[in-house]
């Protein structure tokens, strides 16, 4: 039997990136909130000091930062005909866990998507027709615009302190930054980061071959900086320990060292870490959430009454907890019918190893930081013609290593030996002449047999089925890693590699190596509520009391990195939340 | 649900609740003197009453039960909300001006000098008074306290009359009619109310101020309460005014940031002070010659001590402190520049390199950065080579840290909880 607690009038399920900015705009108006947090509290310098964060081994092998399987998993398979077995060591993503959520692990690299990629079915249709598209790819239009968004993608970058050049002020190209990129209205509040050798080689060699390399945006910072809240950053060591590791040099934008040292001073704001949220409580009617229920460590189960739930976990724990919570309906891919689980999406990662002549190259890969680099846009959503090449999506190509640390950093020929003296003698040769795995960040669109619901068979702790996973790549994103992955070598050979070896993404989906955290849609984003779970201010169509974050409201993902649309659209919520449903709460869009 | 309505609600109750405390004691205030209320919450600031008062976990405010750490033992604060039993609600005016002004307790026996009656007594009356009417507006609260824990033979409250006899001044401040009133309102605030020198004041065995050492840095509570004189290389004379003013309304400045017992005050105290009053703080302290002593020669650069220390601090301090030792300003602070560097005695710096340290958030300076702890990781004479090396680098010059320094304030703060 739960113990009630107080009424609030906001529950935040999750302390990540949008819990954080949630819980900033809604104390901002005057409303009482309180944050439940499955992880623990964690900080910057205290929890992860600049004397022993950089350590490998404890990071980034063992996973100090992340959800342990113990705690709870997921169910994964590829094709609907197989069984699901759960997950018991994280491979293909890592599931963050605490306050700052993904916040505190990520590497900082700050994009927009395309303008286009609001609009994705519409435009492809328009331009190719719609028979272009494979018959059960299952895309959708987000239901809001670029136009809207940019001033929340404008407000996260500010926040950030993101480093960056510009490639579009008010329409307007500029030299050195993203041409393709959507209009800025202002340019990025610091400088792009400098960057090392490696970075600027590939950078020469795509623009001799006619592209318009630029620096990756980074959360990194280029110098000290002090963001509209008046909180402080310091400039970036380049130190190469980002992705999966905290920052504790105050240089990487996080919760900790961007809004939370604000939030925690408000009277009104509130949290509790090692927390879990187990389900949304909904009255009667089903169509009022009245709070949450969460477990403490010691198992005791706590009732928190609200006026308002902001769901904002990762996002597959907001799918989980959506179902779990019965609310809205379930997706069946067999009938087509059902929102909840549908257009659940990943990334399509390829990549590139370019081995150079150890006495003319010297990369110096461990001088780096988590979005340093240069890329290049031309292959990115729909930026090329992809009428003669059969299929749709792109990703940006960049040269990106962010690091050269040494367990992980043993770079090889092919064919050369496992294990001693000669796989001895080329990694000494090779480790700073090597051109480590560029990034080819394809996009994912999403499918029909692509999804998730919970399992039949496996349980967490508290006996809630986990959630499960079906997901395998489609021809259509292999076609795309195939043809990026060999535009992102002709590169690597225009730079002078002696060896160049190209690894696009094959299927079938492997749940077991790592290719971005960036696990998107399932609760998505739209303007019908037969094909999407949230209306365009992410409001639960069925729970007008409901407000999800995250990616999960992703309809399908893009060739970027999601944290800055994800960002975008929490204050985008947030400003519907605040000058529409608190005047009159109630659905912000009637379908 | 607005949370400002719920705010003046609880108010409007704290009010109502007070009333009766404050009612039938005949005395020159009048609850409807707002402005003498408001001068006594001004003074209570000044004077920082609330950081004592109150117990750190889950206290209320101006209840008392803080254990305030002396060189001869904890005593505990009492509580000073007008609770007629055990708070100060029954105290008549002229009994609560002496324990403020004259260290007598309501009963005639010596309140112990951790109250700083000795500074409070530059006070004049009507500022005590004014206090009292603030502090009888309060909700009272009943919190019986022993105040008195001091082990033999310093809890015989007989003895604090020679104490009072040998060291304690009486008398109300009295202006320097040759000094600006800016001056002299400095002064009024920094030797009275704000009682800074219980902590920066060298004390003698005793626990007097060593009066002709006023606010040259003093040993509390496992730290060292730097140099706040004009002395250009060990106290805050190299500082313009403006970064005082800096430092204690927000914390931080360009040189930098405050931690520890002195965080406590900027949030509790000096980030509420009004810009005029830090202002004459900075320009009094400044006025003031220090030891006129020149600061030692440095250690030479090539004293093995030196350079192990060089190749510590490069490794695992110049990443935030910066290879010129000028830090980040407002975040890392300057190690080239911040006074307490060059401390004669480096108890902070060998507290913060072991233990860590966080600055103090304040509204302005809301980032509180944080320095992690090396004490796992640097040895005696590793954290002694560094410290030394700081202290003798970009210009600076102090004394060598030597490894049994470092041992001894290692096994200190095993014990210490804060």
């Amino acid at each position: 039997m739960a113990t009630q607690l107080p009424r609030k009038d906001v529950v935040i399920i999750g302390l990540g990136w949008t819990g954080s900015i949630l819980a900033h705009e809604l104390t901002d108006e005057g409303l009482d909130v309180v944050a439940i947090e499955r992880g623990p509290w964690r900080d910057a310098a205290t929890d992860y000091p600049p004397n022993f964060d950089q350590d490998e081994l404890r990071y980034r092998i063992r996973h100090e930062l992340f959800l342990r399987p113990d705690q709870t998993t997921f169910t994964f398979r590829n094709k609907m005909s197989q069984t699901a077995l759960p997950i018991r060591s994280w491979g293909a993503f890592m599931p963050p866990n605490g306050v700052g959520g993904g916040g505190v692990h990520w590497n900082a690299e700050t994009w927009r998507f395309l303008p286009s990629d609001f609009v994705l079915r519409t435009h492809l249709t328009e331009r190719y027709g719609a028979s272009f598209l494979p018959e059960d790819m299952t895309i959708q239009d987000w239901g809001v615009t670029y136009d809207e968004l940019e001033p929340h993608y404008d407000r996260f970058e500010y926040l950030c302190g993101t480093c960056g050049t510009a490639g579009n002020l008010g329409g307007k190209i500029q030299n050195g930054g993203n041409p393709f990129e959507g209009p800025r209205s202002r340019p990025y509040p610091n400088p792009a980061q400098k960057q090392g050798f490696g970075h600027m080689l590939w950078a020469k060699a795509a623009a001799e071959l006619g592209y318009k390399p630029f620096p990756q945006p980074s959360g990194n910072m280029s110098q000290p900086y002090v963001n509209p809240l008046g909180v402080r950053m310091g400039p970036c060591t380049y130190c190469g320990y980002c992705e999966w590791f905290g920052c504790g040099n105050y240089s990487k934008a996080s919760p900790q060292t961007t809004i939370l040292p604000v939030l925690i001073r408000k009277s009104n704001f509130s949290f509790r870490d090692n927390s879990e949220v187990t389900r949304i409580n909904v009255d009667a009617s089903g169509k009022r959430a009245t709070g949450v229920t969460f477990v403490d460590t010691s198992g005791n189960e706590w009732e928190q009454p609200a006026d308002l739930v902001i769901l904002a976990a990762y996002s597959m724990f907001n799918v989980q907890l959506l179902l779990l919570s019965k609310i809205g309906q379930p997706y069946d891919p067999v009938a087509n019918t059902g929102v909840i689980g549908r257009n659940f999406t990943h990334q399509t990662m390829s990549s590139v190893n370019g081995f150079f002549d150890k006495t003319k190259f010297n990369f110096n890969p461990f001088v780096a930081s988590g979005a340093i680099g240069m890329c290049i846009d031309e292959f990115n959503g729909d930026n090329f013609d992809h009428g003669p090449l059969g299929f749709v999506g792109g990703g940006y190509l960049g040269q990106v290593q962010t690091n050269g640390r040494p367990i992980e950093t043993s770079p090889v020929p092919k064919g050369t030996p496992k294990w001693g003296a000669k796989w001895k003698q080329a990694v000494a040769d090779y480790y700073l002449s090597n051109i480590k795995s560029g990034s080819i960040h394809g996009s994912m669109y999403s499918y029909r047999d692509v999804y998730l619901d919970l399992d039949p068979t496996y349980t967490d702790r508290f006996g809630r089925p986990l959630m499960r996973m079906t997901i395998d790549f489609h021809e259509n994103e292999l076609k795309a890693a195939a043809y990026m992955t060999d535009k992102y070598a002709e590169i690597v050979k225009a730079m002078g590699a002696n060896i160049v070896e190209k690894s696009p993404r094959k299927g079938p989906y492997d749940v077991t190596t790592y290719q971005t955290t960036h696990l998107n849609g399932g609760a998505i984003m739209g303007a019908d509520p037969k094909t999407s779970a949230l209306n365009r201010y992410l409001q639960s169509w069925d729970v007008p009391n409901l407000f999800v974050m995250g990616a999960s409201a992703f309809p399908q993902n893009a060739g970027y990195n999601p944290t800055g649309t994800v960002a975008a659209l929490a204050y985008w919520s947030a400003k519907a939340i605040r000058e529409q449903y608190l005047k009159s709460p109630g659905p912000l869009v009637n379908a | 649900m607005r949370k400002r309505s719920a705010i003046a609600v609880a108010g409007a109750a704290v009010l109502i609740l007070a009333y009766p405390a404050a009612r039938g004691i005949a005395d020159s205030s009048s609850p409807q003197d707002f402005a003498q209320i408001e001068h006594g919450r001004y003074l209570a600031t000044l004077a920082d009453c609330v950081a004592c008062h109150t117990r750190k976990e889950n206290g209320k405010p101006f209840a008392g039960g803080r254990p305030i750490e002396t060189p001869f033992g904890v005593v505990v604060s009492p509580n000073i909300t007008p609770d007629p039993q055990t708070g100060i609600g029954n105290w008549t005016e002229a009994k609560f001006d002496n324990a403020v002004r004259r260290g007598i307790r309501r009963d005639g026996a010596r309140l112990y000098p951790a109250m700083p009656y000795t500074s409070y007594a530059k006070m004049s009356r009507d500022d005590v008074r004014a206090i009292r009417a603030y502090l009888m507006t309060l909700e009272p609260v009943r919190n019986p306290v022993v105040a008195n824990q001091l082990p033999f033979p310093f809890d015989i409250r007989l003895s604090m009359r020679a104490w009072d006899m040998l060291f304690f001044t009486p008398g109300e401040f009295k202006p320097d009619s040759g000094k600006s009133a800016e001056w002299n309102r400095g002064a009024y605030l920094v030797t009275g109310p704000g009682h800074c020198g219980a902590c920066h004041t060298p004390k003698n065995f005793l626990g007097g101020d060593k009066t002709d050492q006023a606010l040259q840095g003093a040993a509390v509570q496992g730290w060292f309460a730097p140099n706040i004189t004009g002395d250009k290389a060990r106290g805050v004379g190299a500082m313009s005014e403006d970064d005082i003013v800096k430092l204690l309304k927000t914390g931080h400045n360009a040189i930098t940031g405050v931690g520890g017992p002195m965080g406590e005050e900027v949030a509790d105290a000096s980030s509420h002070f009004k810009d005029t009053d830090l202002k004459a703080i900075a320009v009094y302290l400044k006025s003031l010659p220090g030891s006129g002593e020149p600061p030692p020669p440095p250690v030479a650069q090539n004293d093995p001590q030196m350079q192990a220390g060089q190749a510590i601090y490069r490794d695992v301090c110049s990443a935030c402190h910066a290879i010129d030792g000028n830090g980040v300003p407002h975040l890392f602070p300057s190690l080239a520049k911040a006074p307490q560097v060059r401390a004669p005695d480096p108890t902070s710096g060998i507290r913060v390199v072991l233990r860590g340290a966080r600055s103090v958030a304040t509204d302005a300076e809301p980032t509180a950065p944080g320095m992690p702890s090396f004490d796992r990781q640097l040895s005696d004479a590793q954290v002694a080579a560094v410290l030394t090396y700081i202290r003798n680098s970009w210009g600076s010059a102090a004394p060598a840290v030597t490894p049994d320094q470092v041992a001894k304030q290692r096994g200190a703060l095993a014990n210490r909880t804060d």
